[in-house]
């Protein structure tokens, strides 16, 4: 926890700062926790990334190779010539401010280098002096600047402070996305070596050992197996999943945090009673444990390179087609990389459901379904038991992840599946969710313990309006369909609104679901009482 | 200060026009500059249009602001979240035409306690829309000047827009709608200290040249009231590339015919390209159907990630160990 109170915290200044903004200097020092560590060397050399080695932001130097400007002009020059959407960005602003006040980090912070406009403009100006006509004959005065080494440091300082959460994108007239810009900066940034070790451990441990958290296959094995039998502890039923079997139907990935740490220990207990329930030929792999990919966070080169292994194993094991679990960012990489870049997947089938005979005609091409969408088509045709009063004692509400709101649109699955499951839901303020949704303040690689603070600035936008249906309805519950929501909202939540707990869509479905031979439930998944119902006291 | 020495920039190339004309100048600012600029304007904006399309979209990067098409009896949003090529043409139409986006606007705001309050804000909308369209209509006017006999549906324009025939010269109601658009897109840049901090030269400048072109007009048709068959005699001399300078042009006229050609010139240099630029936002104009159709990369890099067989044999004995099944089991 950041040393800084609550009262501290949201005592924000908005009066943007005397200096000029195009003077850039940033006190490290001052400024601790706000950014991220660096990445370890070795993460660096493992992946055969450039300028390796042990520094640390407060350093003067920063250690960079000697042609370093060279390096990021020419890289900003290949990729204005793969990437219309960096060109027409960098030229079409105009800066109208209708992003300014949408950021997250902007209202928690009050630093005008948060607004979104601004965040592009560091970039903005030194593509205007190094490429357009105007800023290499007016410099200054047509808004151009130097690559120098403050700006490089301003750089790594905001386009680690963003969270490509697209809410800005909404907002403005020309669809400017700064999600695109900040990575494609962060691309410019890792080709001199400067990254950050909570995005660049992930990376590595990912590709080696097939999921961020580095879990190697044994103990993947182990982590189920306790989750199994927990769920039997509570249920009376025993599941039995399966890992790396060929020939299963479906081939099922979700994010290495849901079979690791509480609370997404919990959502995939409710994917393993619901499979099960169901009867569903699937299977899990070890090798392809994992769906995030903070590729997503580092290069197009790295999402390629991880996403790899997906449709690699889904060949290798003979499925038919792929179930996605509860992840953001992983769904921006399903919906909108995987098929372009490790596509097609001629090899599979177009998914239809076994037990609705529904055919996910939006999925044919990359034959990857969303959890959300299996199971609400299930919940439409009747096929699953459900008995909501299981989640009486939770007064839920829904937190649209930035991810599947503004890069996919699945707004409506997972509300069906919650008001299906559960008896008391609420829906926060409409300029808080849906397209609208703010962000956790700790995705893109950023929910780290050294950057709390940001974190908590950046969170607090969305944990005002969870305070707001707390204070309104009760609500106890914050649901949602993103494992890094999962970790990072339940910091959030516990420094702000200490009365609400985070948990995935599909741990309340397993807390509904009734099973073939289940012992009566006392407790739900997380062995916490049920609420007493009518009747009980009297049997 | 910004603003200030764009404003003084626009009264001297207005003063420019004006004495430069008068010192003989008649041929240069009425006709040599006319054509200069709008070579440099078209040329200039089909190169910027070239130079974006000659970048390839390598992913499709939707940015969606509705429901999905998904399962049947899900109601999909098919403009927010165009699922079809069309829907997607739709949302660029009434992106360009409404300013659908702009419209959407809030202000968040930071009460007492740390609590947010979020307030519809449409002012901005409102004041570019209102801007955009009297300009637009400004525009068509002028088509009077270039064309004998004047097409009737710019006499219709000009018929609407005097609608209210107060004056003489009729009052145009854009003529006094784009002066105020102007000055609130100005004014807002000057009094909301987050946009003043933003704002660059290259923000004040426009808006100062619009201002002077708008005002330079309105005082050639109100107050000086030009000769208007000279003016015309001009401008079609110009349209049919037969260019004569007839006598007796208020100097006036050729301030304002400057500044317009300074515009023209400034125009694909400037951030005013997003006039062209809005068509091609890759996050409005692709449909989201990327789990439905492959969108093709045309420089996808051949990369491989860490595959199977390596992962196998790195982690072969613990996988042994653990009884999950080899590949060839």
């Amino acid at each position: 926890m950041p040393e800084k109170t609550r009262d501290e915290l949201v005592r924000i200044d908005y009066t943007p700062p005397r200096r000029d903004w195009s003077d850039p200097a940033i006190d490290f020092e001052a400024r601790k926790g706000t950014w991220s560590y660096p990445a370890a060397a070795k993460n660096l050399r493992y992946l055969g990334f450039p300028n390796p080695r042990d520094w640390s932001p407060t350093d003067e130097d920063w250690q960079l190779p000697e042609n370093w400007q060279q390096v990021i002009h020419d890289g900003l020059a290949e990729r204005l010539t793969k990437y219309r959407s960096l060109k027409l960005f960098l030229d079409v602003c105009v800066r109208c401010g209708a992003c300014a006040d949408k950021c997250h980090f902007y209202l928690g912070s009050g630093d005008p280098k948060n607004m979104p406009v601004l965040r592009a403009e560091l970039l903005r100006s030194v593509y205007r002096n190094d490429f357009t006509t105007a800023g290499k004959i007016l410099g200054r005065v047509a808004g151009a600047r130097k690559l120098t080494p403050a700006v490089l440091k301003e750089w790594f300082y905001y386009f680690y402070q963003c969270t490509e959460c697209r809410r800005c994108s909404v907002f403005c007239p020309y669809g400017i996305d700064t999600a695109e810009i900040t990575m494609l900066a962060r691309e410019l940034l890792n080709l001199v070596g400067l990254n950050i070790n909570w995005v660049m451990e992930p990376v590595a441990n990912c590709d080696r050992t097939g999921n961020h958290l580095g879990i190697q296959p044994h103990t993947f094995k182990d982590n189920i197996e306790f989750l199994v039998d927990e769920l039997e502890e509570t249920t009376g039923v025993r599941v039995n999943p399966s890992i790396n079997r060929k020939g299963a139907e479906v081939l099922f990935i979700v994010p290495s945090a849901d079979f690791f740490a509480e609370p997404g220990i919990y959502t995939f207990m409710g994917y393993l009673l619901l499979l099960h329930s169901l009867g569903l030929d699937y299977t899990l792999s070890a090798y392809a444990s994992e769906g995030g990919n903070f590729g997503l966070f580092t290069s197009h080169d790295t999402i390629k390179r991880l996403n790899y292994k997906i449709y690699h194993e889904a060949k290798r094991l003979g499925v038919k087609w792929i179930l996605g679990g509860e992840c953001g960012h992983m769904w921006r990489v399903m919906h909108q990389y995987m098929d372009t870049m490790n596509g097609p997947a001629d090899f599979l089938e177009a998914p239809v459901s076994p037990f609705t005979g529904t055919a996910f005609t939006n999925a044919a091409s990359t034959k990857m379904v969303h959890i959300c969408e299996f199971t609400a088509d299930l919940i439409k045709h009747g096929k699953l038991n459900l008995d909501p009063t299981r989640n009486d004692h939770l007064r839920v509400t829904f937190h649209d992840s930035c991810n599947p709101a503004r890069a996919m649109g699945i707004l409506e699955e997972p509300r069906y599946v919650l008001r299906s499951v559960v008896n008391n839901f609420f829906e926060m303020p409409e300029n808080t969710i849906r397209e609208q949704t703010f962000c956790c303040g700790g995705g893109a690689g950023l929910g780290n313990d050294e950057n709390m603070e940001m974190r908590l600035r950046g969170g607090l936008p969305r944990a005002n309006a969870v305070r707001f249906v707390h204070e309104k309805h009760a609500v106890n519950r914050l649901a949602c369909i993103c494992a890094i929501d999962r970790a990072t909202l339940s910091t959030l939540m516990e420094y702000w609104v200490p009365e609400v707990d985070v948990s995935g869509v599909h741990e309340l479905v397993g807390n509904a679901l009734v099973l073939e031979g289940e012992k009566p439930r006392t407790t739900d998944l997380r062995g916490k009482p049920l609420a007493a119902r009518k009747g009980d006291a009297d049997a | 200060m910004r603003v200030v020495w764009s404003l003084l920039l626009v009264g001297a190339l207005a003063l420019v026009g004006f004495f430069g004309a008068q010192a003989g100048g008649q041929a240069l600012f009425g006709i040599v500059l006319p054509y200069l600029a709008m070579a440099v304007f078209l040329v200039g904006i089909a190169v910027r249009v070239v130079g974006w399309a000659r970048s390839p979209v390598p992913f499709r990067i939707t940015t969606t602001c509705g429901q999905e098409r998904s399962l049947a009896w899900i109601k999909a949003s098919p403009l927010d979240n165009p699922s079809t090529g069309l829907g997607a043409a739709a949302r660029v139409l009434l992106e360009v035409l409404t300013f659908r986006s702009l419209f959407r606007n809030n202000r968040s705001e930071l009460r007492d306690g740390g609590r947010f309050t979020v307030s519809a804000d449409k002012w901005l909308w409102a004041a570019a829309l209102a801007f955009h369209y009297s300009f637009l209509v400004v525009f068509l006017r002028h088509y009077r000047f270039f064309a004998e006999p004047v097409p009737a549906v710019v006499a219709w324009i000009q018929g609407l827009d005097g609608f209210f025939q107060v004056g003489l010269p009729v009052v145009y109601v854009t003529d006094i709608v784009l002066v105020v658009a102007l000055g609130y897109l100005l004014w807002r840049r000057l009094a909301d200290p987050r946009l003043r901090y933003i704002s660059l030269p290259a923000d004040y400048f426009p808006l100062a040249l619009l201002l002077g072109i708008a005002l330079s007009g309105v005082l050639l048709r109100y107050v000086s009231k030009a000769d208007v068959v000279a003016v015309k005699e001009l401008a079609i001399g110009l349209v049919s590339l037969h260019p004569t300078v007839p006598q007796g042009i208020d100097p006036l006229v050729f301030a304002h015919i400057f500044l317009v050609s300074v515009l023209l010139t400034y125009f694909p240099f400037s951030k005013l390209v997003h006039m062209a630029g809005v068509f091609l936002s890759p996050t409005r104009n692709l449909a989201n159907d990327n789990r439905m159709r492959r969108h093709i990369n045309p420089w996808n890099p051949p990369i491989v990630g860490h595959t199977y067989a390596e992962w196998e044999h790195e982690f072969h004995d613990k996988l042994v160990a653990s009884g999950i099944p080899l590949d060839e089991e």
